[in-house]
């Protein structure tokens, strides 16, 4: 007869020694240079891949245990959204903007992290390494997945979701996204670790999911909480991996110090730029808001990145380069981007629209230096000229920057009526950047960023041709409903008529 | 000293998660948003298990944690009795 014993349970400490560490051997009959031979190019020299600490010692059983209840927990709100017309809680429509940029251009820069994961586990020659980025690629394609399956609910009754797949890759304001993960996915793993892992996860995330998503839950957006929240519940542990990665590098030797310095700054500058978007959902798209984008940037940008600069100090990291511009370009950034977005907004995939008296007196109130200065004349000249029947529609060509593919709409960080032109000519071909950030960026990779898919070519070459029509086809773009002011737009009729008719008999 | 902090989804599991981190960091400052609770302390914040069970009346396995959590800042070390976060500077 079998006796029971007690099993003795394992300290954590010791389980992740068991499932993580000991998993790993010294090749004998292979090179290691061999097996992993993107690790030295860039230069970083490191000595001791066990002295890279995963602190949450997450061991994999744990991990899908965890990430299964995550999982069955979100089925749970979106099967009871689906079925309790979910679609018709929001606040209003208008909020439905932010969602369907977050489709375009979000959800697949998740997904485009969940491929560098797995490379980069790959890559990587440390056990302990290997799988916290095994579990961040699984994580990032849950993510995506999580998303695009939530959204399609509203799919179901709007426009603007249909393809975003398509968006992803043709839409001139999604590869400010694209380009960004490109640049990642094309530098070697320890860069790649820094821009996904430390200026994704750590500066931008926080911004992304936490103030937006209680922005959702604040505007009746039961389906968005549920992913945002069940997304972000795994970013604590890719925050983590950033800045272990980080401090390992740092550690290893002080050689590492300028590279590692140089990827912060020029990182911290390409995920500035890629808020931006975010500062557009959080300051116009929101029917109401829980703070502004600068109030946002103020707790995670300025003190929560400062405070990790401060850390690094003891190894001679100092804060960004780009820091003191970001600085400046707070109260300016998300208006100057709206602006843009609005009056190209024909060729885009969601609704923009004039803000209200009401909102402009919560810009006002929020931006008390800039607002009305600077940025409520336009939007009421703007708004004279749609009164009149001659609304503004821009129907040139931005010029992009080279660098971030944003049209070159900011201003100098010490004027802001004097517009930012910067160019560089290389190898005979003349280069635009939005800022001095972005040329800098330039200027250290040439090579690299010659090679960028800009978006406004494509629309010239064949076999689009500069035929509006046809470009609106190869986006996936419906012209009169996917596009142009929100006010008046299907979406608005629909969502009038059909959360009426939820409240009455007829 | 700089902030950290550490970020809870708002549901019946937290609260008495919530009510622990009071408890072991009486100088924290609790901010409740929509649908989620941010807790602020200068320079280190402990989470610990022997709190939280005692809030909850049942076993608690600190990786528990990960399900509801949002976000947090500042290093972190985990065993199976304590979380802890902190900055150096
Ligand atoms: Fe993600
Ligand atoms: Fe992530
Ligand atoms: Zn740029």
């Amino acid at each position: 007869m079998d006796m029971k014993v007690a099993k003795k349970k394992l300290a954590l400490k010791e389980k992740y020694k068991l499932l993580t560490r000991d998993l790993g051997w010294e090749p004998s009959y292979q090179k290691k240079d061999d097996i992993y031979p993107y690790i030295k190019y860039e230069g970083i020299k490191i000595h001791d891949w066990d002295k890279w600490e995963d602190p949450f010692r997450l061991t994999m059983d744990s991990y899908w245990k965890y990430q299964a209840e995550k999982e069955r927990k979100f089925y749970a709100i979106i099967d009871a959204h689906a079925q309790n017309n979910g679609h018709l809680n929001i606040t209003d429509a208008r909020y439905l903007s932010a969602l369907k940029i977050f489709l375009q251009a979000i959800s697949p820069g998740e997904y485009a992290a969940g491929k560098g994961f797995a490379r980069t586990g790959r890559e990587f020659p440390g056990v302990g390494t290997q799988v916290a980025c095994q579990m961040q690629s699984i994580d990032e394609i849950r993510h995506a997945q999580t998303q695009i399956h939530a959204l399609s609910n509203y799919n179901k009754f709007y426009n603007g979701f249909h393809a975003f797949a398509d968006a992803r890759d043709r839409m001139w304001y999604c590869t400010l996204p694209r380009s960004f993960f490109d640049d990642a996915m094309s530098s070697g793993p320890f860069e790649f670790m820094i821009a996904i892992g430390f200026s994704f996860e750590y500066v931008l995330t926080n911004l992304l999911f936490v103030p937006f998503m209680s922005g959702a839950a604040y505007n009746g957006d039961m389906a968005t909480v549920t992913f945002g929240f069940s997304a972000q519940s795994d970013e604590a542990r890719h925050m983590t991996l950033g800045l272990e990665c980080i401090k390992f590098m740092l550690e290893q030797d002080p050689d590492n110090l300028p590279i590692v310095q140089n990827w912060i700054d020029k990182w911290f500058w390409r995920g500035f730029r890629l808020l931006g978007v975010v500062g557009t959902m959080m300051d116009y798209m929101l029917p109401k808001r829980v703070m502004s984008w600068r109030e946002a940037f103020e707790i995670y940008g300025i003190e929560n990145g400062g405070a990790l600069f401060n850390d690094l100090a003891r190894y001679g990291i100092r804060p960004p380069r780009g820091w003191d511009d970001a600085g400046k370009a707070l109260d300016h950034m998300s208006h100057q981007f709206m602006l843009a977005l609005y009056q190209y907004n024909f060729g885009t995939a969601f609704h923009t629209d004039i803000p209200t008296e009401e909102d402009m007196a919560w810009l006002d109130k929020k931006y008390p230096t800039t607002f009305n200065k600077y940025y409520r004349p336009r939007w009421e000249h703007i708004r004279k000229l749609k009164e009149a029947g001659t609304p503004y529609k821009n129907m040139g060509l931005a010029k992009l920057c080279q660098t971030c593919q944003i049209p070159t709409v900011f201003t100098e960080p010490d004027d802001p009526t004097q517009l930012t032109i910067r160019e560089v000519d290389y190898k005979g071909d003349k280069y635009h950047f939005c800022s001095e950030g972005c040329q800098h960026i330039f200027e250290n990779e040439p090579e690299k960023y010659i090679q960028a898919v800009l978006p406004m070519p494509q629309l010239f070459q064949a076999p689009l041709s500069g035929d509006l029509v046809a470009w609106m086809n190869w986006v996936g773009l419906q012209n009169g409903k996917d596009n142009g002011d929100y006010f008046g737009s299907e979406d608005q009729k629909n969502f009038d008529a059909w959360r009426d008719l939820a409240t009455r008999n007829v | 000293m700089s902030t950290v902090f550490i970020a809870l989804q708002a549901n019946e599991d937290t609260r008495p998660i919530i009510d622990a981190i009071v408890l072991d960091n009486p100088e924290c400052t609790v901010n409740r948003q929509p649908a989620m609770v941010k807790i602020d302390a200068q320079g280190k914040l402990t989470v610990r298990r022997e709190t939280i069970e005692e809030q909850l009346g049942r076993p608690f396995d600190l990786q528990e944690l990960q399900v509801n959590l949002i976000t947090l800042s500042g290093n972190v070390d985990e065993d199976e009795d304590s979380l802890t976060l902190c900055w150096n500077s």
